[in-house]
């Protein structure tokens, strides 16, 4: 699918780029290559390498192994500074303004123009004017940062990079935060840069973005290079498919244990966040004794619904129930005691006490039943006793109950948070990448041990970014896709297109 | 007990210890750059404590330190920041004694009235900036901090010459007397009875038992109820909490009201043991100094308590550095430099305590890879 054109040599190549981190290989030996003057996609689902692969670039982590050529050139990268000084600039997801300075300021900090020891002002305004005319972009130098919309900031963040000198702009994922007619504008933008000689390097995960904007595209499955294309000679669905990959996990043939009692159901839940629709409309039931699980790419609404179905965000319209009863004003205390068991995605942050010893960790979200409660009181002995329990159940290895829970391996961590909810016995499990992060053994172990509650009566909603988990345990697949749920699929007979036709809004 | 346990209560104790040592080292050499004689100097203040009176006032100034670091430290462990103690229990302090000497109990009950005015007076003043935390979202360090400001720069001196102040007095404004059923007594004649000479004019203050029942109080609330639970699992990871039911706003606000009440009785001891009204002599300055003993303490019940004992006994012993011609604002120094470099020694202990919790826990798991906890760890994600 690729064609061959008549240019110099590429202006950035990586070649054979490795980067591994305890547990996981996030880049294993990709390539890439980026002729001058072109917009260039880099396209792959949440986690297949992208922004290590950027970061790379960026000079923000040296790689393991591979080389950097820029212009042809060996470079090393000690920091993003030594990235900047060969032309190579970056602009994060987030932006990185000081919202109480000006236009002008922002874009000067931390390379000002000087004049004695004061800032030169005059020099950087004609600077700053004389970029923004160039490359077609509408901003007034003197605004304040906090006045402006999320388009003119981004705009802002590109003038930065572009006032260091940047010929090679990165954007990570720059239209995520853009409502419509913003993605408009930048697109015009970008056509003015690439008019102009720079060369844009462009991270998305939305196809038909993509496909509009690129010159070419390269695909990142798992850390590799699955292949590069042209959007005249390729549709999104086949790139979707080059996203997911051609092959998906059979589901294991298994007796259906989903029963006719709704535990949870969402009717036209929506959730409207500073202007933005985060949540669209969401509608669907959970049984008991069925796992439903949620496919999407990250960031399009799955953490919002999560937080919603907890009680920790409030939903702006809609209603959601519990085993038949009103749960939409219930605070989250109320919910968990109705039996809501929580496996959050980002552990660390929603799920632990990380300095504090085991027996505390394990009455998170508990903390006021039994056996880690006796009325007012602690239970400090039930506590300690059932964390025991977990600890030799679900296999977390721990020198004791003590120990407090940053000195455990992210795997004991997870298996003590599952082992936790498990053995709370809940009605309704809100899953969040249960096995992330956790070694094969343990992570079959976590799939049976779900399996089994299901097939007791347990609800599961499973929020996962593993395709062999959703389809090996869901029992029905939901697929969200810019807040909405967009497909219910049969996760017995969904092919690899149509999941991600669904993910990446490539199906109409 | 033990030995990891063993080992990591000498490696807590060992940074108050290393901070005080480095403490006095830092103050021999401002006492040498002035002229004067450090050995001198220690050897008076060690000398001081040497008489039951000296020790009584020793322990007297070190009541109203410890209940100001009580509820300091009680809203740090969930990380909330009450600099307000200071006008919460003044206000608390003059509102009790004005209507302690207007109403008229047979004797516990009247100790008890007074003490649950202040009491609620600071929870209110404290609830102030709760609610402001809770609801808009004000840092409570601002608003404590004007809270303190409107209080001593304004409202006590409006509040005493226009309602409070006893009309029968011309000389200096204070509030009418307590009667006698409203005070707390000594605890000379059970100090007696132990077989304890004390001097006439020397009072061990009845409010050293209420100090530390309320310090027990503290411990037994905040380590072993759900509420204590719920305050420091918000204080460690507020989003886990959460997740797990703590509502935050019911949090901040029980805090602050808790808070507020224990610094209700910062003023306490001295109000029903020592003066008997609020005057214009009243001291100031306790919040302050408890926000220093509840750092030095660790928030910890007896931590605290000992970190009172020794501000206590250093404010105590600055007289006789007077008496001496030693300038006695060398304890100011001393007080300071402990503040400083505990708050430095207790941080490298954190650290050493972390990196062999990772080490034991990493032999427990047969050597399996720990290095990202172990980064993020000593990188510094404040517990």
């Amino acid at each position: 699918m690729k064609t061959e054109r008549d240019v110099d040599a590429p202006v950035v190549e990586l070649r054979a780029i490795a980067k591994r981190f305890p547990g996981v290989v996030a880049n294993d030996h990709i390539d890439l290559v980026v002729r001058r003057g072109e917009v260039h996609a880099i396209v792959g689902e949440n986690g297949a390498g992208k922004s290590t692969l950027m970061k790379i670039l960026y000079g923000m982590q040296p790689p393991d192994e591979g080389t950097i050529l820029v212009d042809g050139a060996d470079v090393r990268f000690k920091s993003p500074r030594d990235a900047i000084a060969v032309g190579i600039g970056m602009v994060h997801q987030h932006f990185m303004l000081a919202d109480n300075l000006t236009v002008l300021e922002n874009v000067v900090l931390g390379s000002e123009p000087r004049r004695g020891l004061l800032l030169d002002t005059g020099a950087a305004r004609r600077r700053i004017v004389e970029l923004a005319d160039t490359y077609g972009m509408d901003i007034d130098p003197d605004e304040l940062v906090e006045t402006l919309s999320v388009g003119e900031r981004q705009r802002v963040e590109i003038l930065k990079v572009l006032y260091r000198g940047a010929r090679i702009l990165i954007l990570d994922e720059p239209t995520a935060v853009l409502v419509p007619h913003e993605v408009e504008d930048l697109f015009t933008s970008l056509a003015d840069l690439k008019a102009q000689g720079v060369t844009v390097i462009f991270i998305s995960h939305k196809l038909d973005e993509v496909l509009r904007i690129a010159d070419s595209i390269t695909v990142i499955r798992a850390g590799r290079t699955v292949g590069t294309a042209v959007p005249a000679e390729t549709t999104a669905r086949q790139l979707a498919e080059m996203m997911v990959g051609s092959e998906l996990p059979t589901p294991e043939t298994r007796g259906s244990t989903v029963t006719d009692v709704v535990e949870l159901e969402l009717s036209g839940v929506s959730l409207i966040d500073a202007g933005r629709t985060v949540i669209d409309d969401v509608s669907f039931r959970v049984r008991r004794g069925e796992v439903v699980g949620i496919a999407g790419v990250e960031g399009n609404g799955q953490t919002e619904l999560v937080d919603i179905i907890l009680g920790l965000t409030r939903p702006t319209s809609g209603t959601l129930a519990l085993a038949g009863h009103d749960i939409t004003d219930e605070p989250t205390r109320e919910r968990r005691h109705d039996g809501i068991g929580y496996i959050p995605a980002d552990r660390q942050r929603y799920g632990l006490l990380l300095p504090s010893p085991l027996w505390e960790n394990s009455m998170l979200g508990h903390q006021d039943t039994a056996p880690f409660a006796r009325g007012f009181w602690i239970n400090r002995h039930g506590a300690r006793e059932r964390t025991a329990t977990i600890m030799a159940e679900y296999d977390v290895r721990s020198p004791g109950v003590d120990t407090p829970a940053h000195a455990l391996s992210g795997g004991n961590q997870q298996k003590l948070i599952v082992g936790r909810e498990m053995s709370a016995a809940p009605q309704l499990l809100v899953a969040g990448h249960p096995t992330r992060g956790i070694d094969v053994g343990a992570q079959a172990a976590v799939w049976e041990q779900l399996r089994t509650a299901r097939g007791n009566g347990l609800a599961v909603l499973l929020v996962s970014a593993d395709l062999e988990e959703l389809i090996g345990l869901s029992d029905t697949l939901l697929v969200m896709y810019r807040g909405r749920i967009v497909a219910q699929l049969d996760p017995a007979a969904v092919t690899p297109q149509e999941l991600g036709a669904h993910m990446t809004g490539a199906a109409a | 007990m033990n030995r990891a346990r063993l080992r990591r209560i000498g490696l807590s104790l060992l940074a108050p210890v290393a901070a005080f040592i480095f403490a006095v080292g830092i103050s021999s050499l401002a006492l040498w750059a002035s002229g004067n004689d450090p050995w001198t100097a220690w050897s008076e203040m060690l000398g001081y404590a040497n008489d039951t009176k000296r020790v009584i006032s020793i322990v007297n100034r070190a009541v109203p330190l410890y209940l100001s670091a009580l509820a300091v430290g009680f809203a740090f462990k969930m990380n909330l920041f009450n600099i307000g103690v200071e006008g919460q229990y003044q206000l608390a302090a003059v509102l009790a004694a004005s209507a302690g000497a207007a109403v008229d109990l047979p004797a516990p009950l009247h100790v008890l009235f007074i003490l649950i005015i202040a009491m609620g007076v600071g929870a209110g003043w404290a609830g102030i900036a709760g609610v402001l935390k809770a609801y808009r979202g004000v840092h409570e360090v601002i608003s404590t901090i004007m809270l303190n400001a409107i209080v001593t720069s304004g409202l006590l001196a409006y509040l005493l010459s226009s309602y409070l102040r006893d009309e029968s007095e011309t000389s200096i404004i204070k509030t009418p007397p307590i009667p006698e059923s409203g005070l707390m007594p000594s605890l000379n004649s059970w100090l007696d009875r132990l077989g304890v000479d004390v001097s006439p004019g020397s009072d061990l203050q009845g409010f050293v038992l209420v100090a530390m029942l309320i310090g027990l109080a503290f411990y037994v609330v905040v380590w072993r109820t759900r509420f204590g639970y719920d305050l420091r699992a918000s204080g460690v990871n507020p989003w886990a909490a959460q997740a797990s039911g703590v509502s935050p706003k019911g949090m901040i606000l029980r805090t602050m009201l808790v808070s507020g009440a224990l610094a209700g009785l910062v003023g306490m001891p001295q109000l029903l043991g020592f003066f008997g009204r609020y005057h214009q002599d009243f001291p100031t300055g306790l919040g302050f100094g408890g926000i220093a003993v509840a750092l030095l303490g660790r928030n910890n019940p007896i931590g605290m308590a000992i970190g009172a004992l020794l501000f206590g006994f250093l404010s105590a012993s600055a007289q006789i550095l007077d008496l001496n011609d030693i300038p006695k604002e060398i304890i100011d120094i001393m007080q300071a430099t402990i503040l400083l470099s505990v708050v430095v020694s207790y941080e490298v202990v954190r650290r050493m305590v972390a990196a062999s919790e990772i080490r034991a826990a990493a032999e427990a798991t047969e050597g399996m890879a720990t290095q990202p906890a172990r980064t993020a760890v000593l990188e510094g994600e404040k517990p």
